[in-house]
């Protein structure tokens, strides 16, 4: 079997593993936690027969493994359940319902962000390289580590201080809902977008700049100069190649953080991504939806860190072809 | 155009956006040659502009969240209060800005046999909004959607006193409690219990959102946003102006600052206090703060060591300086307690004496009262019970070292801290949004069997005056035993009460409104219905 396909399977496969764990680990820290959904959702007015009707309603009466079990057999099937939230009466409102909108509006900002930040990081971290120690290269290094460092929050409200408050270019706040057209929606998302640019780049240019340097000491390298050839051609032609492996997984890691980490970004602007959605099933114990959250993390995570393995493998031979 | 009357014309407008007052526009208007007669009605009409048609009103709310539902039973903040009741549903009676319960779906009311019974005439020709006339059984299946031993409704225990609804005909209802209540018609004005149409089945709809109210949802989305448009048919013809509503959860309080100053909405639920003098500066923005019912208190478990002696209670009531935690924590917006429960604009609120301000010396001889040189607690608290209230905590930790208390602030996590602090431990910090009459305030949190009687306070004479003073109807008699029942809370209970606080929100300057009300926020929850855009 080619290595790439035995690899992407035996990913596969542990990736599903991962995932039973993860949704076996969310399921009792939750059970955990105290307080239940009825609890939650009723605040102060709980009284205990209010909680337990409650709960009996909505099948929390009933052993936890026992819930696990009915919960899990739903997933193999495709059923992620319905939430917590509006059980009772007619309605259900199915999570795969709830989350759709939330986590197509994510992946939307994520892959915005990541048209623009991939290849800028890219360029910047490739030119740093190129003119290293050069004014141009200390410039780029302070700004993005400036950026990176200062908490996303601050950024966003810089910004929203800036282009919408003071310049009025874009809208303050990012409210989107199924019936925004596309358009509006990108130019809802810019500063979102923005702000999380300016967050990821630093990580995937400096990345980007050591992979770099460090070939450069390599014995190709020098016998590359050695004859001759221009500065820009050994980065394009002979380092670059064989830097892709660690650019790759910090660019893999970064877009996760994309899917799963901007919840900061999301409550200031408020943005209804998914984020808000699983803080807000968390504080609520909104088990079904916590839970197919986490898995939807999970899966990213194991997803791009495979992408991410596969283009080392693809970018080194020796990975490509082994003995 | 003469100049002055150029100034005058403009200062109209000023009175118009409430920028200007009537002395200095009174002023102004005499300097011109107007008589003060004609002065004053051209402010009135200047400062109160006739409500005007159109418009979309979008409002920018602290609340929202994603378990949010269209269940009544289960409304629980401001987000679904104001969108899903007060802009969406009526109930039966409404509370006015006097704080009177007036009707509202209902036409009349009239209590019968010492108030254990209460007959609601509906008012004729009111439809839902799907055409349908609202019966007498509506009524009947939306109030016993939060009856029985299945109800998970918020207003289960406050109609458990009720022992029959019954329909008389398509047009009166008859409710029977089973003991004398005077204020039933409050009752019936909570947002909980919103009049909802009868299913074929004999219970009421919730899941629709087919209600009476000044506009017609068209779109709910849990958590992010709640839109609607003007109800063309509503039964109150001068009511329900703007032609379209929308409600967006906007959580963070910069994000919703900024959403007003841009005009992206017209109103900001919970301004930030820290920067309220910075949006005072915007001339599109106007500050609209009142007063409400709602306090921020400290309660502790009477029944506990060594909050069982009523000396140690009162020394700890003189340990605290309200003033000063009213000024640093809430930036003086709001007005000091006297633990009493009962705020200064609900009917037969009183104000015992003598008043519990900061007095070490008292503090200290009522302790030695009790025997005790010194006294040290903890004091369970979190920013969940009410913002600040760790920061009061601290405040009071450090004044109350002189009247040899040691008062051990411990900070509790904010998550579960309704489940897992409150009614658990001795002494906590807690909050409640208050209640529009002494006896459901009372019922709800200091009557011996309530089950929200945080303070465990079990006095025979208060509770005797409780059920007293609910059937009786001659108001002087009722004003003599809230007035003593207040007294006795403040004297004997375990209630700490720091402050009532303000509501301070902000708005477009070019709404317009009546008198509000102070029974909730947003003039009653029913911003929507009651307010209007002037230009």
């Amino acid at each position: 079997m080619h290595p790439v396909l035995r690899t992407v399977l035996q990913r596969l496969g542990l990736g599903l593993l991962t995932l039973f764990i993860v949704s076996i680990v969310i399921f009792m820290s939750l059970e955990l936690l105290p307080g239940g959904f009825a609890e939650a959702i009723l605040g102060q007015g709980a009284t205990p027969e209010t909680v337990a009707a409650f709960n009996k309603e909505i099948g929390l009466d009933r052993p936890a493994y026992v819930r696990y079990v009915e919960w899990i057999a739903g997933v193999v099937r495709g059923d992620f359940g319905s939430s917590y939230a509006g059980l009772g009466g007619s309605i259900k409102r199915s999570v795969t319902e709830m989350i759709a909108p939330r986590l197509y509006n994510t992946f939307f900002l994520a892959i915005v962000t990541a048209i623009f930040a991939v290849p800028l990081s890219l360029f910047l971290g490739v030119m740093a390289a190129l003119y290293r120690n050069s004014f141009y290269d200390r410039t780029v290094n302070a700004v993005t580590l400036t950026t990176i460092a200062a908490p996303e929050f601050f950024i966003a409200y810089i910004l929203m201080f800036i282009f919408a408050v003071k310049l009025r270019w874009f809208y303050p706040t990012s409210t989107v809902s199924e019936s925004t057209g596309f358009v509006e929606h990108l130019y809802r998302a810019a500063l979102p977008a923005i702000t999380l640019t300016l967050v990821i780049v630093a990580h995937m240019m400096r990345m980007t700049r050591a992979a770099i340097i460090n070939l450069l000491a390599s014995p190709y390298i020098e016998m590359a100069q050695l004859k001759g050839i221009p500065n820009r051609e050994v980065i394009m032609k002979h380092a670059l190649p064989n830097a892709w492996a660690p650019i790759a997984t910090v660019i893999a890691f970064n877009l996760a953080y994309l899917v799963v980490g901007v919840v900061v970004v999301e409550v200031v602007f408020v943005y209804p991504g998914i984020g808000q959605l699983m803080v807000d099933s968390v504080s609520s114990r909104d088990m079904p939806v916590v839970q197919a959250c986490a898995l939807i993390f999970a899966a990213t995570y194991i997803l791009l860190n495979l992408s991410a393995d596969i283009v080392s493998i693809i970018t080194n031979p020796r990975l490509l072809h082994p003995k | 155009m003469t100049e002055t009357e150029q100034k005058l014309k403009q200062a109209a407008k000023l009175a118009g956006r409430g920028k200007i007052s009537r002395r200095e526009f009174t002023q102004l208007a005499l300097a011109s040659g107007l008589t003060l007669a004609a002065a004053n009605t051209m402010f009135t009409t200047a400062a109160r502009a006739e409500p005007k048609k159109g418009g979309t009103f979008k409002l920018g709310l602290a609340h929202g969240s994603t378990t949010d539902s269209m269940d009544p039973g289960l409304y629980y903040d401001q987000f679904t209060g104001t969108a899903l009741w007060g802009t969406l549903a009526n109930s039966l009676t409404e509370i006015d800005a006097a704080g009177n319960v007036v009707p509202d779906l209902a036409e009349s009311f009239e209590p019968a046999d010492g108030a254990k019974k209460w007959v609601f005439k509906l008012r004729k020709g009111v439809t839902f909004h799907n055409g349908k006339p609202v019966t007498a059984d509506d009524v009947v299946a939306s109030f016993m959607h939060h009856r029985g031993a299945d109800s998970k409704s918020a207003a289960k225990s406050l109609l458990d006193p009720v022992t029959s609804i019954k329909a008389d005909g398509a047009e009166t209802v008859i409710f029977e409690l089973t003991s004398g209540n005077a204020d039933f018609p409050y009752i019936a004005s909570d947002y909980h219990i919103p009049i909802l149409p009868r299913k074929d089945d004999g219970t009421a709809d919730w899941e629709s959102g087919n209600r009476t109210g000044p506009y017609v949802l068209e779109k709910f989305e849990p958590g992010v946003s709640c839109t609607f448009n003007k109800n063309p048919n509503y039964f109150k013809s001068d009511k329900g102006w703007f032609d379209r509503v929308e409600f967006l959860a906007i959580k963070d309080v910069t994000a919703r600052t900024n959403a007003l100053n841009t005009g992206e909405t017209q109103y900001l639920h919970r301004a930030d206090l820290k920067t309220l003098d910075l949006l005072k500066q915007n001339p599109n923005v106007a500050i609209f703060e009142k007063t409400g019912y709602g306090h921020y208190i400290y309660v502790m478990n009477v029944t506990a060591k060594p909050f069982d002696n009523q000396d140690v209670r009162n020394a700890i009531k003189y340990s605290l300086d309200r003033e000063e935690i009213l000024a640093k924590v809430f930036s003086g917006y709001g007005s000091v307690g006297n633990d009493n429960p009962i705020a200064p604009t609900v009917k037969f609120a009183v104000d015992p004496q003598p008043r519990h301000v900061y007095d070490p010396e008292m503090a200290k001889s009522l302790l030695k009262k009790a025997g005790l040189e010194s006294l040290s607690f903890d004091l369970s608290v979190s920013d969940a019970a009410f913002t600040g209230a760790v920061d009061a905590a601290l405040l009071w930790k450090e004044k109350a070292k002189a009247c040899n208390i040691d008062v051990n602030v411990i900070r509790e996590p904010d998550d579960g801290y309704w489940d897992n602090v409150w009614l658990k431990k001795p002494f906590v910090a807690s909050y409640w949004a208050g209640r529009p009459t002494c006896d459901w305030m009372f019922t709800t949190a200091y009557a011996a069997d309530a089950a929200w009687n945080d303070t465990f306070w079990k006095n025979p004479r208060f509770n005797e005056l409780l059920v007293a003073a609910r059937a009786e109807t001659d108001e002087a008699k009722r004003a003599a035993m809230y007035a003593e029942m207040q007294q006795l809370v403040h004297t004997d209970g375990g209630l700490v009460n720091v402050v009532f606080n303000n509501f301070v929100d902000a708005h477009a300057a070019n709404l317009g409104h009546g008198e509000t009300a102070a029974n909730w926020p947003m003039d009653g929850m029913k911003i929507t219905e009651r307010w209007w855009f002037t230009s």
